[in-house]
């Protein structure tokens, strides 16, 4: 999308450029102090004016939890719904108004646990719409407790002992379950996350971002490996569409090979320049974007971030709403439906 | 008259297809179809027992019947399975050759039943089904002695249809439309219902033949035979189309709601998109989105479906948008009796939500009256902003009779009054409302009027998150309101009371509406007096209701559960009503009722101490 600014129709004939400004809800933001939700919502807002849609015709859904408050803060249409279901809510809109840009923002609990059913069915279907998943490994709103992505041994409010449970990985979950489009993005790099963000918005059919989000009191510093000046060059494997995948200072480049056992290793790049794979975001077949997925098993060790996967495939609705005849408000059409079949008059 | 066989037997077909015939003839008409829960119980056996019933007249008919006087049994689990429910002096029909010994033994019989005393009191006519439908397609091209067994059921309805008088090209007419691809199928089917009705006529086996003239006092006017669920999906087609609102449906797959996802799936040129939703949650967000999107959202389920939507029709109820939520009630709790009818949803459409949550409820009265029903509940839905809760049941639903189709001009047209933007400098307020309580609909895509609700408490007017104690206070009254307010607009109840001099009341809801009114015709017929009166409207109630209850020396609640709404109106009228309850999964019986009444009317009168 070009840099091209936009005109909205405020309702009383005068027209002027969008601005991030049109974006701001009156409402005061409400997250603690020091929350990575401020960088997302100023992110969010700021990219908004760009991708062209007036704000009447954008709408974010939430669930509940921290990230269910972002729809308060945006100047469009919203609704902050019910634990775990905004996608589903998502799906009804966007299968009935495929005018508009659905937003749905949700968490780690929210999308991953209490909605997870939904969130696999969304990107299965392809409805269309782009999913945030805000990823801060841990409950914040209920104050403390495990979630699905919290890694194994945290020691929680729910879990004085350590969590037993393996956590989820989402971007595996979404690839799973076939998105079309999955990326995984940082709270701490505005760059990074509005040029996913942006490509999100492009996308036709659903998307998945997970943003790895810093929850400043239950959970602070889960993501400073991948986040922090010292440890990020180190840590993060920057995907790159079309270009080898290296990460790490140029002293010590690294990158990602096929080993001999036909799974993925990190290898140094020297010397193993021709092995190094090229990250082709519109594979069709999504084993590799998975194993890439895999490389980490949490933000501690060297991690995959950027567009996993975005390939084409038919959108939810589309067909429907390719259907010619579809005629609302037909009395004919249904007075003819009411006398259908075998039919008798009684004088 | 009952068809019953095995549930791969096709008497359901049997049944569907007698009915039709009967409709277009011009009788009046019930059926009561009853089905196992399994799709393929094994073959033979009791459980596998599948039945239709149907009740026909010159007069009006109001129930299926209680105890059918034509029975035919297919083989002799069926025959077992219905004998107890047959008076005195009925007619059986049997299909001789399913009575081998290894159908004898599955159906537990030691002895053929046909050849001891068990059928002495009833009129036994043996006909050799299955051989005879063998014989009638042998020599047709392409049909193999599968396709010839499988018939035996046209076998039985062409007989039925030549005991009864019934017209034979509807049937015939529907076989040729049905099998038109497969013409040995179309062959052997058509020469086993011809078969079936050549039998009758020749034999003197059957030495009587029924004829009933058409039904002469009903309302003139066009009429078709329907099904509640067709009924249901037409009346909210009809909404749809007068709302000038696309409509979509969004369910999970379950009995017996599941056919309406099925009907509506069908009319996507009037506008209908259906959604297959991944669990029953899904389905009502789904139309929940639909509605927030200015479109009209309905989900439809059974039983345990409701549990799982309440938390989405709470919200609903809080963002104030229109939903329609219909509860095709079954036998509860649980996964209960599945295919069987209950009345039992009630007090969980009445309460079943956190925190003070009334919404409006309208419960059907009969198969054609699901019609009538569902545009209402689109009606108050649209009008109102508010989910409303549709109750039918599964008696409904598959149950059919004739159905008057009401002309376009008795179908209103309904606003959605969707918001405009507010004028310059004034800023929109999602919650205003207006002298109903109403709140403003306003669907993404008008500029000016961008807002945010959700399922926190909001401030009065601008819809904004509050915490403040006494705007709870007034929010949860305002909503309760809302919903109150719409008794004004709602007929009075109308108490059918021919002396006006009745010292009884029976008031009942829902489906039992066509037993009741046998079983008061009954009581009547015996020079006794009884008044009768039907709610259509569970919340809020007509307001007439109170005077009505306090009008009568005793009032006799019947329904198809353990006491429920003998339990609202007892607490919101402080009038001692007095329970019947069946809840055996089978509708109440004119005969019992007639007892209850009766029962009622003999007993002295309370006096208080």
């Amino acid at each position: 999308m070009s840099a091209t600014l936009h005109v909205n129709g405020n309702g009383n004939g005068a027209e002027h450029r969008l601005t991030k400004a049109d974006f701001q809800s009156d409402q005061e933001t409400r997250w603690c102090p020091g929350c990575g939700d401020y960088a997302i919502l100023n992110a969010v807002q700021t990219l908004m004016p760009d991708l062209g849609v007036p704000t009447e015709k954008t709408v974010f859904v939430t669930g509940i939890g921290c990230a269910g408050r972002f729809a308060y803060y945006m100047d469009t249409y919203g609704m902050h719904s019910i634990h775990g279901r905004a996608t589903t809510i998502a799906t009804g809109l966007a299968t009935t108004r495929e005018d508009l840009s659905i937003w749905v923002v949700s968490g780690d609990g929210d999308a991953l646990s209490i909605g997870g059913n939904h969130l696999i069915h969304a990107l299965r279907r392809n409805v269309p719409v782009k999913i945030l998943l805000f990823n801060n490994q841990i409950y914040g709103l209920t104050k403390g407790q495990a979630s699905p992505t919290s890694e194994r041994g945290k020691i929680t409010k729910s879990t004085p002992f350590g969590s037993q449970d393996r956590p989820f990985n989402p971007i595996a979950l979404a690839l799973g379950a076939e998105a079309s489009f999955v990326a995984r993005t940082l709270d701490r790099d505005r760059k990074h996350m509005t040029e996913v963000l942006r490509q999100a918005a492009e996308h036709k059919g659903a998307s998945l971002v997970e943003i790895y989000q810093n929850c400043p009191i239950f959970n602070d510093g889960a993501f400073f490996n991948l986040t922090e000046k010292d440890t990020k060059v180190a840590a993060q494997i920057r995907l790159e569409h079309g270009q080898p995948i290296t990460f790490g200072p140029e002293e010590a480049l690294r990158g990602v090979a096929r080993a001999d056992d036909g799974g993925l290793e990190i290898v140094a790049a020297a010397g193993n320049e021709q092995r190094l794979i090229v990250h082709d975001q519109h594979r069709e077949d999504p084993s590799l974007a998975f194993a890439l997925a895999r490389l980490a098993d949490g933000p501690t060790e060297p991690t995959p971030i950027g567009i996993f996967r975005q390939v084409q495939r038919p959108v939810h609705g589309a067909a429907a709403s390719e259907n010619p005849g579809r005629a609302v408000g037909d009395v004919g059409a249904l007075d003819q439906l009411l006398h259908a079949g075998d039919t008798w008059t009684i004088a | 008259m009952r068809f019953a066989g095995d549930s791969g037997d096709g008497m359901q077909l049997a049944g569907g297809r007698f009915t039709d015939a009967t409709a277009v003839l011009g009788n009046d008409l019930a059926t009561l179809p009853d089905f196992p829960a399994e799709i393929r119980a094994p073959a033979g056996t009791i459980p596998g027992v599948s039945a239709f019933q149907i009740h026909f007249a010159s007069r009006d008919i109001l129930t299926p019947g209680d105890a059918p006087n034509v029975l035919v049994a297919m083989n002799p689990a069926a025959l077992k399975a219905n004998l107890a429910a047959l008076p005195r002096g009925a007619t059986i029909i049997v299909n001789e050759d399913a009575f081998t010994r290894r159908n004898l033994e599955k159906a537990g019989y030691a002895e053929s039943p046909l050849d001891d005393d068990t059928l002495s009191e009833f009129t036994v006519h043996r006909v050799p089904m299955t051989s005879l439908t063998t014989r009638a397609s042998e020599g047709l091209e392409g049909v193999g002695t599968r396709d010839a067994g499988r018939a035996k059921n046209l076998f039985a309805l062409g007989l039925l249809s030549w005991l009864y008088d019934r017209p034979t090209d509807v049937t015939e007419r529907w076989i040729e439309g049905k099998f038109a691809s497969k013409p040995a199928a179309k062959a052997a089917n058509l020469a086993a219902f011809q078969a079936g009705w050549s039998f009758g006529e020749t034999t003197e086996l059957l030495d009587v033949q029924y004829k009933i003239l058409p039904a002469t006092d009903v309302e003139s006017g066009t009429y078709r035979q329907v099904n509640g669920t067709t009924a249901t999906a037409l009346g909210l087609l009809a909404g749809s189309v007068r709302a000038r609102l696309p409509l979509l449906l969004a369910s999970y797959p379950i009995t017996p709601a599941s056919e309406l996802l099925h009907e509506l799936s069908k009319h996507e040129r009037l506008g209908v998109r259906t959604v297959q939703a991944e669990d029953e949650i899904a389905a009502a967000g789904v139309a929940l989105g639909a509605a927030f999107g200015g479109h009209l959202g309905i989900t439809s389920t059974s039983g345990p479906g409701m549990d799982l939507k309440s938390e989405t029709i709470g919200l609903a109820l809080m963002l104030e948008l229109p939903m329609v939520i219909v509860d095709v009630q079954r036998a509860g709790p649980s996964t209960g009796l599945p295919t069987k009818t209950e009345q039992s949803d009630l007090l969980m459409a009445m309460y079943g939500r956190h925190g003070d949550a009334p919404l409006p409820i309208l419960a059907a009265q009969t198969a054609g009256d699901c019609f009538r029903s569902a545009f209402e509940a689109v009606q108050i839905a649209i009008e109102r902003r508010t989910p409303v809760i549709l109750l039918t049941d599964g008696f409904l639903a598959n149950s059919s009779e004739p159905w008057r189709i009401p002309s376009l001009e008795e179908l209103p047209e309904i606003d959605p009054g969707f918001a405009s933007a507010p004028p310059e400098g004034e800023s929109f307020l999602p919650y205003a409302r207006d002298e109903r309580g109403v709140r403003p609909w306003a669907p993404p895509g008008t500029p000016g009027l961008e807002h945010r609700i959700g399922g926190i408490e909001k401030q009065d007017g601008t819809g904004n998150i509050s915490y403040d104690p006494a705007n709870h206070a007034h929010m949860t009254r305002v909503r309760a309101a809302k919903v109150s307010n719409i008794a004004a607009d709602l007929p009075p109840l109308a108490v059918d009371d021919p002396g006006g001099d009745a010292d009884v009341l029976v008031l009942g809801w829902g489906s039992t509406y066509g037993s009741i009114r046998a079983g008061v015709r009954r009581v009547r017929d015996r020079g006794l007096k009884v008044a009768q009166a039907h709610v259509r409207h569970i919340n809020p109630l007509p307001s007439n209701i109170g005077e009505v209850l306090r009008g009568y020396d005793k009032v006799l609640v019947p329904e198809m559960n353990t006491g429920q709404l003998v339990k609202l109106l007892r607490a919101e009228f402080l009038v001692d009503c007095k329970p019947y309850n069946k809840i055996t999964g089978q509708p109440l019986y004119a005969a019992e009722l007639e007892e209850a009444i009766v029962e009622l009317i003999e007993a002295p009168a309370e006096v208080p101490a």
